[in-house]
C-alpha cells in the first residue's frame, strides 16, 4: 500500500481536522493532522499552558476476554497484569523471544475484560501476535468502531469536570466508565505529553460531538501530531519504531521500571531469559537523554561519537523542545558514556556538535497523583 | 532593484553589486516555526543550485540553495538569536546572507515575482 491520499484511512474526526485548517499528512496508514494553523510551536506551548485536544483514533484499541486474560497476557509482557486492580492501568511492552520490543502498550483492568491501547503502526501485528500466542486462552477483540481522543494539559481536569464531574478526582493511570453529555465514554487519566490529562474512548459516531464540545471550551485548542511528538520527546517518552524496536531490549531502553517486581522473580514472558539476564549483568548500551550545546537540533539517525570521532551510537529522536527552548534528543550510547553529564559529539552535517548526556524528562512531569 | 525567485523558494534581491538572499514567504509558511538557521561563513564560494544554508523548523531541517554563484560577503547575525524573524519577515529582515555575483546572467533563468506567484499557485 502506498501513502497516496486515496489509500489512506480516515479517523472519525477527519472532516473536523480539515474544517479547522489542519495540514494533513500520512501517518501509519492514516491521513492525520500534523499541525493546525497556529503551528507546532504554539500548539506545544498551549498544551503545557492550558489544554490541548489530540485525535489518537488511529491507535489500536483491543478488548481481551476469557477465563483469565491477565494470566494469558502475562506470557507476552513483563508487567504485573494479574496484580492490576480493577480500574487500574499500566504501561507495558510486548517482548520478543530474543528480548527485543515488539510494541509498547497501555493495559487497563476494565473488570470483565482487559482494555489494551497499542500503537497505530503496530496494531495489525499486535492483534495477530495476540491471536496466535493466546489461542485457546483469551479472546482478542479489536475495536475498530471506537475513537480515541487525548485531552492534555494543566487545564484538562477543569475542562473535563464541566462534562464529567467525577473525572476531576480520578488518580493517574486509572479508568472511569462515564457519560459525557449523555454519551457513554471510557476515560483514563493518562497521556503522552508529560502533563496531567485524559484519554477518552467513545464510539466513532460520537467522536465529533465530544471533540466539538471540548474545543468550544476557551482553554482547549486542537493539537496535531507535530506537537504530540515534541511534547512526548520533552517528557522523555519513547516512540515505537524510533526509540524502541525489535532490536532494543527493555534494559537497553532504560525501561527497567516496566519490568514488574513479581515478573522479575518469576519470568514467564517472551524473551525473559535474555531480558532478566541483562537486568543482572547490565546491557552494553543504554538509551539516554541528550542536550546539544547551542541551538542546532540533532535529528533522528544523527551519529553520536566521542571526542576522538569513534562511533558511540545514534540519535533515535531529536528536535527542538519549545518548552525547554532549545534542542533536545534521545539516543543510544555505550554504557561507559551513559552517565549524566558525559560529553558527546553529534555529527550534524559532517561537523561535530558538542552535547551532553542529560536527565530525562527534559521538563518536569505533572501527572495527577491525587 | 530586481527580486528573483528560484523553484526551491529562495529569493535574491540585487542592489548594485550586492545580492541579498532569503527564503520566500511561501517557504516559511510551509516550514512552520523556524528555530535555527545555519548560515554560510563569510568568504565562502557558493555555486548556483548547491547548498548554502540550512533552516530548521520544529519538525525538520531543510536545505537552502544558492540562487546564484558568488562569494558570501555578510550574514544576518540577528537570525542566531531570533530565528523566528524568518517567519515574521521572510522577504524582509529575515534575510539570510549577502553575496557577490560571479555571473549575473545566471539570474536570467530565475522567476520574477509574477512568475513565482503563478508557480506557487500551481503547487496547490
Amino acid at each position: 500500500m502506498t501513502d497516496s491520499p486515496e489509500n489512506l484511512l480516515k479517523t472519525p474526526l477527519h472532516a473536523l481536522h480539515v474544517e479547522l485548517g489542519a495540514r494533513m499528512v500520512p501517518f501509519a496508514g492514516y491521513d492525520m493532522p500534523v499541525q493546525y494553523p497556529a503551528g507546532i510551536l504554539k500548539e506545544h506551548l498551549h498544551t503545557r499552558a492550558k489544554a490541548g485536544l489530540f485525535d489518537v483514533s488511529h491507535m489500536g484499541q483491543v478488548r481481551l476476554t476469557g477465563d483469565d486474560p491477565a494470566a494469558a497476557l502475562e506470557s507476552l509482557v513483563p508487567g504485573d497484569i494479574k496484580g492490576l486492580g480493577r480500574g487500574r492501568m499500566r504501561y507495558t511492552l510486548f517482548t520478543s523471544e530474543t528480548g527485543g520490543i515488539l510494541d509498547d502498550l497501555m493495559v487497563t483492568n476494565a473488570g470483565d475484560h482487559l482494555f489494551l491501547v497499542v500503537n497505530a503502526a503496530r496494531k495489525e501485528h499486535d492483534i495477530a501476535h495476540l491471536r496466535e500466542r493466546l489461542k485457546g486462552k483469551a479472546e482478542v477483540e479489536p475495536l475498530p468502531d471506537a475513537a480515541l481522543m487525548a485531552l492534555q494539559g494543566p487545564d484538562a481536569a477543569g475542562v473535563l469536570a464541566r462534562f464529567v464531574p467525577e473525572a476531576a478526582t480520578m488518580k493517574f493511570m486509572t479508568l472511569l466508565p462515564a457519560t459525557f453529555n449523555g454519551i457513554p465514554v471510557l476515560i483514563t487519566r493518562s497521556g503522552y505529553t508529560g502533563e496531567d490529562g485524559y484519554e477518552i474512548s467513545c464510539a466513532c459516531a460520537d467522536a465529533e460531538t465530544i471533540a466539538r464540545a471540548l474545543l468550544a471550551e476557551a482553554e482547549v485548542e486542537a493539537i496535531g501530531l507535530g506537537a504530540r511528538d515534541s511534547l512526548r520527546l520533552e517528557a522523555g517518552l519513547c516512540l515505537y519504531g524510533h526509540d524502541i524496536d525489535e532490536t532494543t531490549t527493555p534494559v537497553e531502553a532504560a525501561l527497567e521500571w516496566a519490568l514488574s517486581k513479581r515478573r522479575r522473580e518469576e519470568g514467564g514472558f517472551l524473551g525473559a531469559e535474555v531480558i532478566l539476564g541483562q537486568l543482572k549483568t547490565g546491557a552494553q548500551r543504554r538509551r539516554v537523554g541528550i542536550r546539544p550545546d547551542g541551538r542546532a537540533p540533532a535529528r533522528e539517525h544523527t551519529e553520536i561519537a566521542d571526542e576522538a570521532g569513534n562511533r558511540l551510537g545514534e540519535i533515535t529522536s531529536g528536535g527542538f523542545g519549545p518548552t525547554v527552548n532549545g534542542p533536545v534528543a534521545m539516543g543510544y550510547v555505550g554504557i561507559g558514556r551513559a552517565a549524566e553529564g558525559s560529553p558527546l559529539a553529534l555529527m550534524v552535517r559532517g561537523k561535530p556538535l558538542a552535547a551532553r548526556v542529560a536527565a530525562m524528562p527534559f521538563v518536569p512531569q505533572r501527572y495527577y497523583r491525587g | 532593484m530586481t527580486v528573483k525567485y528560484t523553484k526551491d523558494h529562495e529569493w535574491v534581491r540585487v542592489e548594485g553589486d550586492v545580492a541579498t538572499v532569503g527564503i520566500s514567504d511561501y517557504a516559511q509558511s510551509q516550514l512552520g516555526d523556524v528555530v535555527f538557521v545555519e548560515l554560510p561563513e563569510v568568504g565562502r564560494e557558493l555555486t548556483q543550485g548547491k547548498e548554502a544554508a540550512v533552516v530548521e523548523s520544529v519538525k525538520a531541517a531543510s536545505e537552502v540553495f544558492a540562487p546564484a554563484s558568488g562569494t558570501v560577503t555578510e550574514v544576518n547575525a540577528d537570525l542566531e538569536g531570533e530565528p523566528a524573524k524568518v517567519n515574521t519577515g521572510a522577504e524582509g529582515d529575515g534575510w539570510f546572507f549577502r553575496m557577490t555575483l560571479a555571473n549575473p546572467a545566471e539570474l536570467d533563468g530565475l522567476m520574477d515575482e509574477a512568475a513565482y506567484k503563478d508557480f506557487v499557485e500551481g503547487l496547490h
